[in-house]
């Protein structure tokens, strides 16, 4: 028997608004195509580029447990921001993220990162610096590959020190794309 | 020996199983309660689910849950006391419960073919389809059940013989 849409969607709002869900997820659309959207009672854990739900809800649940859900009123607000940078009407995003899975270097890393602002751009090396590891370029530039949380967290301002785009989770035309939106210098 | 399944993530397993469910609740219930029983079925499923400790019967898990639900709306269709001449309620308690209570040491398909049946009153057909066999095995597996629960009150656990 077919659960019409409004039943699904009052489901999922119910167990939104109950906080039963370990993630809640969605995809949504933008510019740069699909992003699939994930956020934990702490906040914002992932944002992928190419959503692919089989896979990628394994990773959610054996990171942060079995519940996870489509229910889009758990990223409604990131949702929101995302379509506000986009449309270039935002520079900075207001939301709370949930790296409890980070490692600590790669934490203090990110966190440094996300000072890194709207429209400049920074180098691996200067963030090692920046975090007190100026020999560690190399390992920041695995802690940008892995970034969970790509755009919010931006590791698309971070380019070699010859000012090369170097490489980028969603391609190196959408690193390319968000620094043109955001009118840094290339 | 084969590893337990391990547990999907939830939306995997609620769209696995939310058509069966409301169209189990809805040939007990009337439309309205059918989908307010839908939700609080996986609602309830939800606050369990990690408490799980594998991904086995999922179905007839979650059909368990929304048959008790169904019970507890106060619509249900089928009388079973007939069914059930070795389990009587006691203290009060539900059938359903006792049942559940005595099959926790059946084999697990047994166990649910067990509890489906003679709890919830489920016809075989959908007992099939809660396991995943056919509604003979489905039978056959309640069958075998009961009589190792017959065995097992006659001959309790740790008694004289």
């Amino acid at each position: 028997m077919n659960v019409t849409t409004e039943l699904d969607r009052r489901f999922r709002d119910a167990a939104a608004a109950e906080n039963l869900l370990d993630v809640g997820f969605d995809v949504v659309d933008s510019p740069i195509g699909p992003l699939l959207v994930a956020a934990t009672s702490r906040g914002l854990c992932r944002v992928w580029f190419k959503p692919d739900p089989e896979q990628q809800l394994d990773s959610l649940a054996r990171t942060f447990g079995p519940r996870v859900l489509r229910s889009h009123a758990s990223v409604e607000g990131a949702h929101r921001q995302l379509d506000e940078y986009f449309g270039g009407r935002r520079e900075s995003f207001e939301l709370d993220v949930d790296l409890r899975v980070a490692a600590p270097f790669a934490r203090h890393v990110l966190e440094e990162l996300s000072r890194v602002p709207y429209g400049q751009t920074t180098t691996y090396g200067a963030l090692a610096a920046r975090v007190g590891a100026p020999s560690a370029a190399r390992a920041v530039g695995t802690v940008m590959n892995r970034n969970p949380i790509p755009i919010v967290l931006p590791c698309h301002r971070v380019v070699g020190a010859n000012g090369s785009l170097t490489g980028y989770a969603g391609g190196l035309d959408v690193k390319e794309r968000l620094l043109r939106l955001e009118g840094a210098m290339l | 020996m084969s590893a337990m399944a391990a547990i999907p993530p939830f939306e995997r397993f609620y769209l696995e199983q939310r058509e069966i469910v409301l169209g189990f609740l809805r040939k007990r219930l009337a439309r309205d309660a059918a989908e307010d029983a839908f939700q609080e079925t996986f609602l309830r499923a939800l606050r369990a689910y990690d408490r799980l400790e594998h991904g086995e019967h999922l179905r007839a898990w979650v059909l368990t849950i929304a048959a008790r639900i169904a019970i507890d709306t106060g619509c249900r269709t089928r009388p079973t006391a007939h069914e059930l001449p070795e389990l009587q309620v006691v203290d009060g308690r539900p059938a359903y419960a006792e049942i559940e209570h005595l099959a926790d040491r059946l084999p697990p398909t047994e166990r649910a073919a067990v509890v489906l049946r003679y709890a919830y009153d489920l016809a075989y057909d959908d007992i099939a389809t809660a396991l995943g066999s056919s509604p003979e095995a489905a039978r056959q597996a309640a069958s075998s059940g009961i009589r190792r629960l017959r065995a097992q009150t006659e001959s309790p656990p740790g008694g004289t013989s």
